[in-house]
C-alpha cells in the first residue's frame, strides 16, 4: 500500500520503527500511569497502568462497565463534558500529560481522535463531513483540501464507492459505509493516536471485516486502541490485549499471550467463557 | 438425568389451558376493536370540523375574490372597496415581527438546550418563556401599549410588528430547545472529539440536524402571528386607508376581518371572508413551500 507525503514524513519524524515480530513492542506512544477515574463519587477506574505502543494496536477487552470505554474517554479528554466526571494521575503523550487541565482540548483531540460505537455522519455531504475537522486545524488550499479529502477516503478504502457522489449527503450512506467515512474523518486531521469504541458492533460481519482490514492498515502510520466485546476480534487485530475487570486492569499482554497463556486466573476465565 | 427434562419439569404453576389462552386472547381482539373504532371516530370527527372550516371558508370567501380585492383599498360600504392596504400591512408586520422574534429566540433556545441546561437562570429564563407561550394574547397587546404606543404618543405599524415579535419568541424558543435536545450525544461527541470548538459545533452541527424542527417552529409562529387580532388591536389599530409607514397605524387582515366581520354592510361581510381564506390559504402555501424546500435540500 503506497502511502502519501504526508504520512510518510509523519513516519520518519517518529524514527525508524519498521521492523516487528508479533510479540515486541514498540516504545510507549501513550504511557498511563495511576490513573483513577471517577463519576461523582463512583471511582470508575483504578490506578490504571498502560503503555499504548506506537504504531500498533492496543485491544481492550473486559465485561460490561468494567472501565474500558471510559479509559478511551479519558484519552481525549471527551469526559471534560460532562460535569462530575474527573481523572487524576497521569497519561503521558510524548511530554505532555493528557489529563493536565490547563492543556488545549482542541489541540489535544486533533492529535486523539475517536470513532464510536454508533456511525455518526454530521448532517452535510460527505465531502463536507472531512473537511470539516480539516479546516479546524489547518488552512488548506481547494486542491489540497481535496487531495486530502481522497487521501483519507482512499485509506478507509471507501474511494472508489463514493468518488462519483462526494457532494451528496452522508445520510445516505450504508452503516457500514459510515463508519468507514467517520474513520477516514478522524485520519483526515492526521492525529497520531485513533481511539475506536467498539467500531463494529452496529456493523454487520462483511463490514467488520473491511473495518477490521482498515485497522491492519492504519496502524502502519497510527497508534490504536480498540475497545471490542469480540475476543476474536481482538485476537485479530491487536498486537497487545488489555483485560479489564470491575475498574481494574487484570493483565496486559501481546495478542498471542493473553489468550493461549494469561497469567492470571480472571483474565483466563473470562477468555475462555466462563464469565462476562 | 439431563439438563432439559429437568428445567421443563421445573415450570411453575398449573398445566397450560389452552381455553384460557383463547378466552383472553378474545378479550383483546375485542379492545382491540374498540379501541380502533374509537381512534378512527375521533379522526373522522377531527377531519370533519376542518373539513367544513375550509369548505365554507372556500364557498363563502371564493365569491367575492376578484382582482379589486388586491389592486383597491379598503373603502366606506357600498363604494367598492378591496383589501390591498390590510395584506400589504400583514405581510410587512408578520415579516418584520418574524425577522425580530426568530433571532431572539433561536439564540434564548441555544442557551438553554447547550450552555444553561438546567441551571438556576435557565429554569427561570424556561419557565418566563412557557408563560409567555401561554399567555393571552391580548395581554401582549396591552403590554406593547404601555411600553410603545402612549409613551409615543399614537398607534403605529412598528407597535404591531414588537407585539408580534414577542409573540414569536417563545414558540421559537421551545422549538429550538427540544430539537437542539434530541440530538444524540454521539453526534456532538463526533463533532468535539474531532477538536471542533463549541460555537462550531452548535451552529455547523447541531443546527443542521435540528433545521427541520426550527423551521417547523418558526413555521407555526409565522402562522400564528399571521391570524392575531388581539395584539394589533391596541398596537397598530387598524388603518382604512393605505399606509406603509412604520409611524403610522396600520391595517392587517385579522383586524379588518374583525371589523368587517360584525358590521352589517354586506359588501364588508363579503371581504371579511376573503380575508379569511387569504390567510388561510396563504399561512398554508407557506407550510407547503418550506416542506418542499426541506425536502429537496435532503
Amino acid at each position: 500500500m503506497s502511502m502519501t507525503t504526508e504520512s510518510t514524513q509523519q513516519n520518519a519524524s517518529f524514527g525508524n520503527i519498521q521492523a516487528r515480530a508479533t510479540s515486541t513492542m514498540n516504545p510507549a506512544k501513550i504511557a498511563i500511569r495511576n490513573l483513577d477515574f471517577f463519576y461523582g463519587d463512583h471511582r470508575a477506574l483504578k490506578a490504571i497502568a498502560l503503555d499504548l505502543p506506537e504504531r500498533q494496536v492496543t485491544g481492550m477487552i473486559g465485561p460490561s462497565g468494567c472501565g474500558k470505554s471510559t479509559l478511551l474517554r479519558v484519552l481525549n479528554r471527551m469526559y471534560d463534558l460532562y460535569p462530575g466526571q474527573r481523572a487524576t494521575g497521569e497519561a503521558m503523550m510524548d511530554d505532555m500529560n493528557i489529563i493536565d487541565p490547563k492543556i488545549d482540548l482542541n489541540a489535544l483531540r486533533a492529535r486523539v481522535g475517536m470513532v464510536f460505537q454508533k456511525p455518526t455522519p454530521f448532517p452535510m455531504t460527505i465531502f463536507e463531513n472531512i473537511a470539516f475537522g480539516v479546516k479546524l486545524h489547518e488552512k488548506l488550499s481547494k486542491s489540497a483540501m481535496d487531495e486530502r479529502v481522497e487521501w483519507s477516503l482512499t485509506r478507509t478504502a471507501l474511494w472508489g464507492e463514493v468518488k462519483d457522489r462526494l457532494h451528496s449527503s452522508a445520510m445516505g450512506l450504508s452503516g457500514g459505509q459510515q463508519q468507514r467515512l467517520c474513520i477516514a474523518r478522524t485520519i483526515a486531521v492526521r492525529p497520531d493516536v485513533i481511539l475506536l469504541d467498539e467500531p463494529t458492533s452496529a456493523l454487520d460481519p462483511i463490514s467488520t471485516l473491511k473495518i477490521e482490514e482498515l485497522i491492519d492498515e492504519l496502524k502502519h502510520d497510527f497508534t490504536i486502541a480498540i475497545v471490542t466485546h469480540n475476543m476474536q476480534q481482538a485476537a485479530r487485530c491487536a498486537d497487545q490485549v488489555a483485560f479489564f475487570y470491575l475498574g481494574e486492569m487484570v493483565e496486559c499482554a501481546p495478542a498471542a499471550q493473553i489468550f493461549t497463556s494469561p497469567k492470571q486466573k480472571r483474565t483466563q476465565e473470562y477468555v475462555t467463557g466462563r464469565f462476562g | 438425568m439431563s439438563a432439559t427434562t429437568s428445567t421443563a419439569r421445573g415450570i411453575p404453576g398449573a398445566r397450560k389451558d389452552l381455553t384460557v389462552a383463547r378466552a383472553l386472547g378474545r378479550r383483546r381482539h375485542l379492545t382491540n376493536t374498540i379501541v380502533k373504532v374509537a381512534c378512527v371516530a375521533a379522526t373522522v370527527l377531527g377531519m370533519v370540523l376542518l373539513a367544513s372550516i375550509l369548505l365554507s371558508l372556500i364557498w363563502r370567501g371564493a365569491a367575492g375574490i376578484s382582482l379589486t380585492v388586491f389592486t383597491h383599498t379598503t373603502k366606506p360600504p357600498g363604494s367598492g372597496g378591496g383589501l390591498l392596504n390590510a395584506i400589504v400591512g400583514t405581510l410587512i408586520q408578520t415579516v418584520i415581527g418574524t425577522a425580530v422574534g426568530t433571532p431572539i429566540g433561536l439564540m434564548v433556545g441555544t442557551y438553554l438546550a447547550e450552555y444553561g441546561r438546567s441551571s438556576p437562570l435557565a429554569n427561570t429564563v424556561r419557565f418566563v418563556s412557557d408563560i409567555l407561550l401561554s399567555a393571552p394574547s391580548i395581554l401582549i397587546g396591552l403590554f406593547v401599549y404601555e411600553i410603545a404606543v402612549e409613551p409615543f404618543g399614537g398607534f403605529s405599524g412598528i407597535a404591531g410588528c414588537i407585539a408580534l415579535a414577542i409573540i414569536v419568541i417563545p414558540i421559537v424558543v421551545r422549538t429550538t430547545e427540544d430539537m437542539l435536545s434530541l440530538i444524540t450525544p454521539a453526534l456532538r461527541e463526533a463533532a468535539i472529539g474531532l477538536g471542533a470548538p463549541k460555537y462550531k459545533v452548535i451552529v455547523q452541527i447541531c443546527y443542521r440536524s435540528a433545521m427541520d424542527g426550527i423551521v417547523t417552529g418558526v413555521l407555526l409562529a409565522v402562522a400564528r402571528i399571521a391570524g392575531e387580532t388581539a395584539p394589533l388591536l391596541f398596537t397598530s389599530l387598524g388603518n382604512l386607508n393605505w399606509s406603509i409607514s412604520l409611524g403610522q397605524p396600520m391595517a392587517s387582515l385579522p383586524v379588518t376581518i374583525y371589523q368587517y366581520a360584525g358590521s352589517a354592510f354586506e359588501d364588508w361581510v363579503q371581504l371579511a371572508w376573503v380575508g379569511a381564506l387569504l390567510i388561510t390559504f396563504g399561512v398554508l402555501a407557506i407550510n407547503i413551500a418550506a416542506r418542499l424546500l426541506l425536502r429537496r435540500g435532503k
